[in-house]
C-alpha cells in the first residue's frame, strides 16, 4: 500500500501535527531547541530541513554515544593487528568489548587482537599523579606480552584530557625506543564533540598524523602497484560486510589492497596512498581521510551503496566508470551474473514484505543507504533519523532517498521515538539494541541495524538475501499475532511510560 | 555462487564457501602484512608455558580482558529497582549509551536511563547548568517519581558536587522542591559495578531515612519487625528476587525488597511498553528504616551500606551469594531468628530435594576440577557449592575481588579436603586466567559470557553462570537462590557435563562404546 499523491497530503498534515504534539511536552527553551530537529520531508528542498550535528540535550535520554565510541568503537577497534588501549577507567572498553560484531581472520591473542580489552584501568591515584607513567609501563608489557602487535593506539577516556596527561609525548618517546614502532595516541575524550562523530574525525586525523605523515616512503607497501588497485573505506564488516563486498569489487576485476577498518591491517592502512580510488561506503565516519588523500596523493574517491540490488548496480556502474572499458564490461557482466539471485530473493519475499511501513533510526549512513533494499522489497521508509550526522549527510538523504513527507528526526530522544512510532504505526522499527525491546513490548516488530542483529552480512548481492531473509521473518514471525491475550479486545500499542 | 534464494546462507556458513576462501587467502597473503605463520604457531605454543605466565603475573600497569565494569552501572541498576525512578547520570552521555547497552545485551530488555549530556565546555564551566536543564527535562518528560543521581568519571575529575547542584536546580524551579532526587558520587576509577552498588544503595538510604540532604527531619526508627533485603548487583536478579519473595512469604515474615528491579527486567509484550514497573516505592523504602533487620545477600555489595544500617539500630547480617545447601540452611536460620519465626515444613521439603538431586548426580561431579571467575560474592557461593558437590575447584578469580575477600575465600577452601588444591586470585584479569588454564588445566569453567574466548584458546568447557551472559537468552529468569536456585545451578553445571561427555564420545566406532544412553 504505497501511498498515493492524496494522501500524502494527510500524512504530512499528520506528521506535523505529531511533531507539535511531541514538542508540547517540553520545557519552553527545550522545546524550542528540538523543532529545530524535527521536520516533514518536503519533495525538491536540497537537505530535510532540519539542524545536526548540535550537543544533546541534558535529561532528554539521548541514543547517542560519544567520540570515544565513535574513535575505539568505530575506525580503530576494527584494525586487527594493533593493540587498541581503552585509556582510562575501566568501563568504557568493558562496555565496547566485542559488541560491534567487526568480523576478522587472525589468531586473537597471537597476531589479532581485535576481541581483547586492554585498558589501563585507571585507579584514583592515576587521576590524581597522572597516567602518562602507567602509560608507559604498559606499553612496555604489551611489547614483551603480545610481540607480534603490529601497533598501538591509545584511544583516550574522559579523564585523561582533563588530568593533563601527555599521551602524544610518551607514544613519540615509546616509538622512538622500539624503533619506530607506530604508536596512534587518539584524543577522543568522550566529552569532545557532541556524538561519536567528532570521534570519526578525531580517529581519521590521527591516521593522517601518525601513519601517512610518519610513514617512510621507502617502506610503502610491499606489492607491485596495478591500475586496478581500490581501498574500501569505511567498511566495518559487521557480520562480514566488507567480504560479500571486496567479492564483488574482485568479480569486476579490480584489487582490493586495503579494508577500512573491518578485517584491516596496519599494513593496510600504510599501502593505501597507492590506491588508484577510495570507495567510500560510510561517508560519514571516514570522508574525512577521503579528502585528505585526495589532496595529499591525487586519489579520487567515490560515495557508493552496497545495500539492495538497485543501488548496487547503481554503484558498480559508477564505480566502474573510474576504470577502462574492460572493468565496465566486467561490471555488467557481474550485474548479469547476479541478477537471477536478486530475481529470485524479491519473488521470494517481495509478496510478504510488499507496502509494508518502516522507520528507521540508525548512525550515520544507514538512514538514508538501506532505504533502496527495502524498496526493492516493495518496502516504504516512512521515517528516518540520524544519530550523528551533519548537513551534507541531510543533503544527501533528501536528494537521493527520502519521500515527500517523510518524517525526519535528527537524534531522536526515547520519548519522540516511542510517540512517533506508536502514532504512524510503521510494519518495522530498524534501530539499534537500546531501543529494540522497547518496541517489541509495544508489538513492534524490530531488527537492529547496527549489528544485523547478530546477522549478516547485509552488503553486496549475498548480504541482500540475508537481508531480505532478516526483514520478512522480523515483520512475519508469528509472535506479533499474539501480543493481545484472546480475552483482552484488541488495542493500539500505547507507551504508558510516554504519557 | 553460493548464495541462494531457496537456502540463503548467512555468516555462519556463506564464508566458508570456496570463493571467499581464496578470497580471504588472498587478501592475507598480498596485503595484510602478517607474520610467517611458523612464528605465530610458535608465539601460540609460547603464550601457554609457565615462562609466559611468570611474564604475565609480571604486569603491574595493564589490564587484558578484565572480569569488572565501572561504579556507574552499579548505580543505575540500583536506581531502576525503585517504582517510578529514573536513573540520571551526571556526566558524558556515551556512558549512559554504554549502560543501556549492556544491560539490554544482558536482560533482553529495554533499561531507560538519562545523561546530563555534558561536553567541553561543562569540562571548563562545570556541568551546574547540565543539572538544571536535565532534571527539568527528565522531570517534564518521563514523569518519573525520583530521579536517582550518580557521575561518571567525568563529573568526578571536574569535581561537581552533586548535593549543591541538585539544590541549586531545585532553587531554579527544574523539579518541585519536595521531589524526591536521591544521589551519590560513583567515580568510575575507585572500585568496579559493585563499589557502585553499594555507593547507590547507600545514598538511597541515606536520602529517604537521613533527611533527604538537609530539608526534612530525620526520622527515628521505630521497629516494627519488619526485614529488609539488599540482593546487590545481581545479573539473576529477575529470578532470584522472585524467589525470594516466594521464600519470605511461604514463611509468613513482613519484608522488604530495597531495590527490586524484577519486575523492570522483565515486563512483558502485550502492546504496552512499560518504561516503569514494580519497584520499592517510595513509602517501602522510607519505612524500611523502622525494619528490625537488614539482610545483603552479597557482603562486597554493601560494605559501606551495611555499617550505614547498623547505625539505624538494625540488626544486619552479609551472605556471600548464598547457592549451597549449608549456605542456604544459615541464610533461612538467620533469617527465621531475625524475623522470629519457624523455617516452613514446605521449605524443609525443598532442601530434602535439592539433597536428594545431589545425591543422584553427584557421582558426576565428584573430584571434576573447576576454575571459577566472577564478583566475589558469587565466586564466594559457587566455590562454596562445588565443596558440596565433591567437586575440586581448583581456581577462583575476582578481578574485582579485595584482600579481606581473598582471605574469606581462603578460609573457606581450607575447610574442606576438595578446597585444598585451590588457588585464590583477586585483582586479576581473564588473560591471567587463561595462563592458569594452560599451566594448571581443569576440567570446567565457571564465568560469564567472554568465558567462551577461555572455552575457546584452552579447551575448556564454560559453564555460563554470572554477568553478563550475552549469548545465551533467559538464564537470569531462573534463579539462583534458595533450594530451587541452588537446583538450577546444579542442573546447568551437569547439562555441561553430560554434554562434553557425549562430545568426547561420539565419533562412531571410535569413541561411542562410552556414548550411553542411560547416564
Amino acid at each position: 500500500m504505497s501511498v498515493a499523491n492524496e494522501d500524502t497530503v494527510d500524512v504530512k498534515a499528520r506528521n506535523k501535527d505529531l511533531i507539535k504534539e511531541v514538542l508540547a511536552v517540553y520545557p519552553e527553551k527545550t522545546a524550542k531547541r528540538r523543532a529545530k530537529h524535527l521536520n516533514v520531508h518536503e519533495q525538491g528542498k536540497s537537505d530535510c530541513g532540519v539542524k545536526s550535528n548540535i550537543k544533546s540535550i541534558p535529561g532528554v535520554m539521548t541514543i547517542r554515544g560519544c567520540a570515544y565510541a565513535g574513535s575505539k568503537g568505530v575506525v580503530w577497534g576494527p584494525i586487527k593487528d594493533m593493540v587498541h588501549i581503552s585509556h582510562g577507567p575501566v568501563g568504557c572498553g568493558q562496555y565496547s568489548w566485542s559488541s560491534r560484531r567487526n568480523y576478522f581472520i587472525g589468531v586473537t591473542g597471537v597476531d589479532s587482537y581485535g576481541t581483547m580489552q586492554f585498558t589501563s584501568d585507571f585507579q584514583e591515584k592515576d587521576i590524581v599523579f597522572g597516567g602518562d607513567k602507567k602509560l608507559s609501563k604498559l606499553m612496555d608489557e604489551i611489547q614483551e606480552l603480545f610481540p607480534l602487535n603490529k601497533g598501538i593506539t591509545v584511544q583516550s577516556e574522559c579523564p585523561i584530557g582533563l588530568i593533563g596527561d601527555d599521551i602524544e609525548a610518551v607514544s613519540k618517546a615509546k616509538s622512538k625506543e622500539y624503533g619506530g614502532k607506530t604508536i596512534v595516541p587518539v584524543r577522543c575524550e568522550g566529552f569532545r564533540g557532541v556524538s561519536q562523530s567528532l570521534g570519526h574525525h578525531i580517529a581519521n586525523d590521527a591516521v593522517r598524523d601518525y601513519i601517512f605523515d610518519k610513514q617512510d616512503p621507502a617502506k610503502l607497501a610491499a606489492f607491485e602497484s596495478t591500475p586496478y588497485d581500490v581501498a574500501i573505506i569505511g567498511d566495518y564488516n559487521i557480520g562480514g560486510d566488507a567480504w560479500a563486498s571486496r567479492i564483488l569489487l574482485e568479480e569486476m576485476g579490480l584489487r582490493v589492497i586495503a579494508q577500512w577498518s573491518g578485517d584491516g591491517t596496519l599494513a593496510e592502512l600504510e599501502a593505501t596512498p597507492k590506491a588508484k580510488l577510495n570507495v567510500l561506503h560510510c561517508y560519514r565516519s571516514m570522508n574525512y581521510i577521503s579528502r585528505h588523500m585526495e589532496e595529499k596523493f591525487g586519489i579520487p574517491w567515490c560515495e557508493y551503496n552496497f545495500f539492495g540490488p538497485s543501488k548496487i548496480v547503481e554503484s558498480l556502474r559508477k564505480i566502474a566508470s573510474f576504470f577502462d572499458d574492460n572493468i565496465k564490461e566486467n561490471a555488467e557482466k557481474v550485474i548479469a551474473k547476479y541478477q537471477p539471485l536478486m530475481d529470485a530473493v524479491v519473488a521470494k519475499y517481495r509478496p510478504r514484505l510488499e507496502g509494508k511501513k518502516v522507520m528507521l533510526y540508525v548512525g550515520g549512513l544507514r538512514p538514508r543507504h538501506v532505504i533502496g533494499a527495502y524498496e526493492d522489497l516493495g518496502m516504504e521508509v516512512v521515517g528516518t533519523g540520524y544519530e550523528f550526522a551533519h548537513n551534507d549527510d541531510y543533503q544527501r538523504t533528501a536528494q537521493h532517498y527520502v519521500k515527500d513527507g517523510t518524517l525526519i528526526y535528527d537524534d531522536v530522544n526515547g520519548y519522540e521515538f516511542e510517540k512517533f512510532v506508536e502514532k504512524v504505526q510503521p510494519d518495522l522499527v530498524g534501530s539499534g539494541i537500546k531501543e529494540k525491546y522497547v518496541f517489541q513490548k509495544m508489538g513492534v516488530p524490530f531488527r537492529q541495524m547496527h549489528s544485523w542483529d547478530y546477522s549478516g552480512p547485509y552488503h553486496g548481492y549475498d548480504g541482500f538475501a540475508i537481508f531480505a531473509r532478516d526483514m520478512d521473518m522480523a515483520i512475519n514471525s508469528p509472535v506479533w499475532k499474539m501480543t493481545k491475550a484472546p480475552w483482552k479486545a484488541e488495542a493500539a500499542a500505547t507507551a504508558v511510560a510516554a504519557e | 555462487m553460493a548464495q541462494n534464494a531457496d537456502n540463503v546462507l548467512d555468516h555462519f556458513d556463506l564464508f566458508r564457501g570456496p570463493e571467499y576462501q581464496e578470497m580471504l587467502a588472498n587478501k592475507k597473503a598480498k596485503f595484510e602484512g602478517g607474520h610467517d605463520p611458523a612464528e605465530v604457531e610458535r608465539v601460540r605454543e609460547w603464550l601457554k608455558t609457565e615462562e609466559y605466565q611468570k611474564l604475565n603475573f609480571a604486569r603491574e600497569a595493564l589490564t587484558v580482558n578484565p572480569a569488572k565494569a565501572c561504579q556507574p552501572l552499579g548505580a543505575v541498576f540500583v536506581a531502576v529497582g525503585f517504582a517510578g525512578a529514573i536513573p540520571f547520570v551526571h556526566g558524558s552521555q556515551g556512558c549512559v549509551a554504554y549502560y543501556r547497552s549492556h544491560f539490554s545485551r544482558h536482560f533482553k530488555e529495554p533499561t531507560s536511563c538519562v545523561s546530563s549530556s555534558m561536553t567541553e565546555d561543562a569540562a571548563v564551566f562545570g556541568g551546574l547548568n547540565n543539572m538544571i536543564d536535565g532534571l527539568a527535562n527528565t522531570y517534564n518528560m518521563y514523569k518519573p517519581k525520583m530521579i536517582v543521581v550518580s557521575t561518571t568519571c567525568m563529573a568526578e575529575v571536574i569535581g561537581d558536587d552533586l548535593n549543591a547542584f541538585i539544590k541549586t536546580a531545585k532553587e531554579k524551579g527544574s523539579v518541585p522542591a519536595d521531589f524526591d532526587v536521591p544521589f551519590s558520587h560513583t567515580p568510575a576509577f575507585v572500585g568496579s559495578h559493585i563499589t557502585g552498588y553499594d555507593n547507590a544503595m547507600k545514598g538511597m538510604l541515606e536520602h529517604f531515612w537521613d533527611g533527604k540532604a538537609g530539608t526534612v527531619e530525620k526520622i527515628t526508627p521505630v521497629k516494627n519487625g519488619s526485614i529488609n533485603f539488599l540482593g546487590g548487583f545481581d545479573g539473576y536478579t529477575v529470578g532470584n528476587l522472585r524467589e525470594i519473595k516466594r521464600i519470605f512469604n511461604e514463611m509468613g515474615i513482613k519484608y522488604t525488597i530495597v531495590g527490586d528491579n524484577s519486575d523492570v527486567w522483565d515486563t512483558p509484550t502485550d502492546g504496552e511498553f512499560r518504561m516503569y514497573d514494580g519497584g520499592t516505592t517510595i513509602e517501602e523504602v522510607t519505612n524500611a528504616v523502622h525494619a528490625s533487620a537488614t539482610i545483603s545477600m552479597q557482603e562486597y555489595c554493601t560494605e559501606k551500606t551495611l555499617p550505614m544500617v547498623a547505625d539505624h539500630g538494625h540488626e544486619v547480617a552479609a551472605f556471600n551469594h548464598p547457592i549451597s545447601v549449608k549456605a542456604t540452611d544459615k541464610f533461612l536460620m538467620t533469617v527465621a531468628k531475625l524475623a522470629g519465626v519457624e523455617i516452613p515444613a514446605s521449605l524443609e521439603k525443598e532442601r530434602g530435594r535439592l539433597v536428594d538431586a545431589i545425591a543422584d548426580s553427584a557421582a558426576h561431579i565428584h573430584g571434576k576440577k573447576f576454575a571459577i571467575y566472577g564478583d566475589p560474592d558469587l565466586c564466594y557461593g559457587l566455590a562454596e557449592f562445588l565443596l558440596e558437590l565433591g567437586a575440586e575447584p581448583t581456581t577462583v578469580l575476582s578481578t574485582n575481588g579485595n584482600k579481606r575477600w581473598e582471605e574469606k575465600m581462603k578460609a573457606l577452601l581450607a575447610s574442606s579436603p576438595f578446597g585444598k588444591d585451590c588457588e585464590v586470585y583477586s585483582q586479576k584479569d581473564l588473560w591471567h586466567l587463561r595462563s592458569l588454564l594452560f599451566t594448571r588445566p581443569v576440567d570446567f569453567l565457571i564465568g560469564n559470557t567472554y568465558g567462551k574466548y577461555l572455552e575457546r584458546d584452552t579447551n575448556t568447557p564454560l559453564i555460563r553462570i554470572g554477568f553478563p551472559i550475552f549469548d545465551r537468552h533467559h538464564k537470569h529468569r531462573y534463579p539462583v537462590w534458595g533450594y530451587q536456585g541452588g537446583l538450577n545451578v546444579l542442573v546447568t553445571i551437569l547439562d555441561k557435563i553430560f554434554d562434553t561427555m557425549d562430545a568426547n564420545t561420539i565419533i562412531a566406532g571410535k569413541t561411542d562404546y562410552s556414548f550411553d544412553i542411560i547416564r
